[in-house]
């Protein structure tokens, strides 16, 4: 059988610059998990449904499982461990969608949690008040066996009042 | 004062590290170890094949594959047949799988070859390379095909049966055949799944430095994992460490073990003598996991002018699949919990369990109970119905009453004990519930709602849910000298916050601060007693273990302060992890307690000091007394006498589509008590969980089963899960907490009470916009559009077939 051939991909992720050595077929999802050691990204599917592997590539959600890894050479890619905000601290700082996940318990086993955050975040840059349907149907294409998304619909809107809080410099 | 945590919304700790992407699930284990190895299965295309031959010459050229197995490579134990879990008298024809296939294949997803490879691309790549020859074999679909068993799925059991199993108490069709009125009905369920987000997976490590092999699987039970691995790779137990770490849902189908990979990973990893990873794909949970719920059921019922119950007989056939590995429990489950709150004053139950061509049948969520919630609720309904009583009314009649607990049925439970239930107060929860989803106020909307050309229609079913089944499970509490609190239980996490739950009672019982205890979960090095995670039984059997053990390195605590303090033990308490003699200034810090629990010779940083031979001790005695020992721990185990009993009550208004048949939830109310509530917060979130989990099952989930055994919708794009468009956008609950009397902190179960009463509240909902029965769930659409057409020429609408 012939040896498959290697591409060398530069990807830039959370800002910094991962070099990886990957044949064609070998999806982002992959990449950021086993080549950039980013394992906060989740497969839950493989097929493009149920939104676990969402990163933000150029700021908008995209499924990681559906993308090659070479075709994300020169883009900008947001994974979960990249939404914590600068504070100073070793560990950063929760970002609002974080933050109100934890108020709300908008999670329970946490697996399908980093494709909703990513989503949430770039959705809340588009809407940044949305009202209760709009945040419904803000993460309507992400899917959780846990939690039955009562408390991920009240999460999209504590956290667009937290930022609002942030802005205000009051939180 | 310390603030009581019983009880109080406290936020969850596990979160921090799950909104920071660092959790740490079994596929993100060693992936910086540059000698891990991945691993691909090939699986049976076919549902029932005779394997002739299986040609692997191909594989090994494959660059970056280093092995492949076959039943043929397999010796001792691994070539025998996987365990059977979970035995019973009834189950005279039990079967299990091979780890990988010998000689036949009996459904579409089944092991037959295992290729390990430097990635999973590679190792896929290989397994498209083995050639097999199969002989093909007619299969069976579905119940009917099994008992009509014109094909046997197993040469030697020619019936398809595995089980038949009965019960009855009192003498049912006596009663049935002198009742006032009788009723007959048919009704069905069909197969759904857990579907947990993350799929099965194992990742093990031989270390051959400590000859030790570590083994990190995403199961509902590691103690089970660990005694399978032990037994089948020949290994001493105490060789053997199996570690559960974060799980991505389980649902049940993980309590089910060993898989084939959980023994098949470990082997390679012993053969190769590098870590060895497999990880499941959604396809394969799809084909090679576990399923549940299918069920056919024949009920009869006799009942007087009150629609009291005289004599219930119920038969049902439950499809269990190709194989047997974890016994009966989903059927008897059912053949018990469908009394739910109701005393039946003559009742008799037979099952048979049923062989089929297709993927295995553990228990999901529920297990049984929202099969056997239908049953029983959907026959409340046709009494009320025919005797032209509001549906509530004839329950009410038949409620078990608050002054009848224990409540004895004369039956045995799925954990061979008496079915008794320890306590509950139904008539309470259902003046609650009318009251949350307005039972009385109903007929006013459904008229203003008819006047707008709208259909509408309300249900309620309730269930009873045994909870908290032994054998046992044990905790161990140790207080550092930092006077930090490490506790370990044996079972396994799966998002339920045990983390948080569980330090609750320690910061309580123990008298430190929450933040202050750590839980750990599901490994074997720090607690290799234990049973699993399963049958909502973590809270109560976990949770009063965890009670137990604080409460005796509490009694230590006390001991060793109060000799320090020279005070009284009956003088002391215990708040914020300081030990303070009541109404004085004196105190000493749990820490300090703990250093003086051990007796040092060599001291390791200032606070040890205080513990070293020339510091502390009475010469003329031991160091540490003949009935002690070292170290400020507590250790201890609980086993209750029998499962608690948690109960809740549903009720749904759904509104029909005069035109599509599309069915809209406008209002889901949920009454719920499952005794004492240790965190409020994570109850509601199980709940809503098992609710969206209901909706699933009710209106959306299927598995579709072609005749040739082939599942026709095994990925997300085809078997659907709801979304947040199809759960309610609103779920009302109101809690009752009648309080167990078989645990010292008065719990039972959560975890799986949402889902139960789904299937059955949805078809009386829809029954009663409709006017015709709903007697088969899940419903779809054009089920229902089907429905009505078959029911468009009735003069009038029956609600059941009356007589038998």
């Amino acid at each position: 059988m012939t040896t498959e051939q290697l591409h060398d991909v530069r990807l830039h992720v959370n800002g910094s610059v991962h070099e990886v050595r990957v044949p064609a077929r070998r999806l982002l999802s992959d990449a950021l998990r086993h080549d950039c050691g980013l394992t906060g990204t989740h497969v839950g599917c493989e097929h493009g449904v149920c939104g676990a592997c969402t990163v933000l590539v150029d700021g908008t959600p995209m499924r990681s499982c559906l993308m090659l890894t070479v075709s994300a050479v020169d883009a900008e890619i947001t994974t979960v461990e990249g939404l914590t905000e600068d504070d100073g601290s070793a560990q950063g700082r929760l970002s609002p969608v974080q933050q109100a996940f934890s108020d709300c318990h908008g999670l329970q086993c946490g697996f399908c949690t980093p494709g909703f955050l990513t989503t949430i975040t770039a959705g809340l840059r588009e809407t940044p008040d949305p009202t209760e349907d709009e945040a419904r149907e803000m993460i309507a294409g992400n899917l959780c066996r846990c939690t039955g998304y009562q408390n991920i619909v009240k999460s999209v809107l504590r956290a667009s009042e937290i930022t609002a809080e942030r802005e205000r410099g009051e939180a | 004062m310390t603030t009581k945590m019983f009880g109080a919304k406290v936020a969850r700790v596990e979160d921090q590290r799950f909104l920071r992407g660092q959790g740490r699930y079994v596929d993100d284990l060693l992936t910086d170890d540059p000698r891990l190895l991945h691993s691909a299965v090939l699986r049976s295309p076919h549902a029932h094949a005779r394997i002739v031959d299986i040609d692997v010459s191909d594989v090994l050229d494959v660059e970056g594959v280093v092995a492949v197995w076959t039943w043929d490579d397999l010796t001792g134990p691994m070539a025998e047949p996987l365990p059977l879990l979970i035995p019973h008298p009834s189950l005279t024809h039990g079967r299990t799988q091979y780890a990988l296939a010998k000689d036949e294949v009996n459904y579409v997803g089944e092991a037959i070859a295992f290729v390990v490879a430097v990635d999973r691309y590679v190792a896929e790549d290989a397994v498209a390379r083995i050639r097999v020859d199969y002989e093909f074999l007619k299969p069976v679909v579905g119940i009917a095909a099994a008992r009509a068993a014109a094909t046997a799925v197993h040469d030697d059991v020619p019936d398809n049966v595995g089980a038949r199993m009965e019960q009855e108490n009192g003498d049912a069709r006596a009663a049935i055949a002198t009742a006032p009125h009788t009723l007959t009905l048919d009704l069905d369920v069909e197969r759904s799944a857990c579907t947990p987000m993350e799929g099965r997976g194992t990742v093990a490590r031989w270390d051959p430095d400590t000859s030790r092999l570590t083994v990190w699987s995403s199961t509902q039970t590691s103690t089970g994992v660990r005694g399978c691995v032990a037994a089948k790779l020949g290994l001493d137990l105490a060789k053997v460490d199996v570690v559960t770490p974060d799980v991505g849902g389980g649902f049940g189908v993980k309590i089910n073990h060993p898989w084939p990979e959980e023994l098949l990973v470990p082997l390679a990893a012993m053969t190769l003598g590098r870590p060895v990873k497999f990880t499941e794909d959604r396809r394969e949970h799809f084909i090679s996991s576990a399923h549940e719920r299918a069920q056919q059921h024949h009920v009869e019922v006799g009942f007087d002018d009150d629609g009291r119950l005289l004599g219930l007989n119920v038969e049902f056939w439950h499809d269990h699949g190709a194989y047997t590995p974890y016994g009966l429990i989903v059927p008897i489950i059912t053949s018990t919990q469908l009394l739910g709150p109701y005393k039946p004053a003559n009742y008799r139950v037979v099952f048979e369990s049923l062989y089929t061509n297709t993927v295995i049948v553990t228990p999901y969520r529920g297990a049984g109970r929202p099969q056997g919630c239908f049953v029983m609720e959907r026959t409340m309904d046709a009494i009320a119905a025919y005797l032209g009583k509001d549906r509530t009314e004839v329950r009410a009649t038949n409620f078990i009453q608050p002054d009848e607990f224990p409540y004895e049925h004369g039956l045995v439970f799925q954990d061979g004990r008496e079915l008794t239930y320890d306590s509950g107060d139904y008539p309470a929860s259902l003046v609650k519930l009318k009251e949350l989803v307005g039972w009385d106020e109903f007929e006013d909307f459904r008229a203003e709602m008819a006047a707008q050309g709208r259909k509408v229609g309300i249900g309620l079913a309730c269930y009873v849910e045994g909870t908290g089944v032994g054998p046992y499970e044990g905790a161990h509490v140790h207080v550092e000298t930092s006077g930090k609190v490490k506790v370990a239980t044996g079972l396994t996490t799966q998002g339920q916050g045990h983390q948080t739950a569980f330090a609750q009672i320690v910061a309580d019982t123990l008298g430190v601060r929450f933040e202050d205890v750590e839980i750990t979960t599901g490994d074997t090095r720090k607690m290799p007693y234990a049973v699993g995670t399963f049958a909502s039984r973590a809270a109560v059997m976990s949770g009063s273990a965890i009670h137990l053990a604080a409460l005796r390195a509490k009694e230590k605590a006390l001991r060793i302060a109060a000799e320090a303090l020279e005070a009284s033990e009956d003088d002391l308490e215990i708040a914020d992890g300081v030990v303070t003699v009541r109404g004085t200034d004196a105190s000493i810090d749990l820490g300090t307690v703990a250093v003086l629990s051990n007796p040092l010779r060599y001291a390791f940083d200032e606070a040890s000091k205080a513990a070293t031979q020339f510091s502390v001790g009475d010469p003329g005695k031991p160091p540490v007394a003949e009935d002690d020992e070292p170290g400020l721990e507590g250790k201890d185990f609980y086993s209750p006498p029998r499962s608690t009993f948690a109960n809740g009550m549903h009720a749904v208004i759904v509104e029909t589509d005069p035109d599509t048949a599309e069915i809209k939830i406008l209002k889901y109310a949920v009454v719920h008590d499952c005794g004492n509530l240790i965190n409020p917060m994570i109850v509601e979130g199980q709940i809503h969980g098992g609710v969206a989990q209901g909706v699933g099952g009710a209106l959306y989930e299927r598995m579709a089963y072609d005749e040739s055994g082939q599942l026709l919708n095994a990925s997300f794009m085809d078997f659907l899960m709801p979304y947040a468009t199809e759960v309610p956008t609103r779920i009302d609950i109101d809690h009752l907490e009648t309080p167990s009397p078989l645990n010292p902190l008065g719990i039972k179960g959560a975890g799986e009470a949402g889902v139960i009463p789904s299937a059955a509240v949805f078809a009386a909902a829809i029954e009663d916009a409709e006017g015709f029965p709903i007697m088969s769930m899940p419903i779809s659409p054009s089920e229902l559009f089907d429905l009505r057409l078959a029911h468009a020429d009735e003069p009038h609408p029956t609600e059941a077939t009356p007589g038998i």
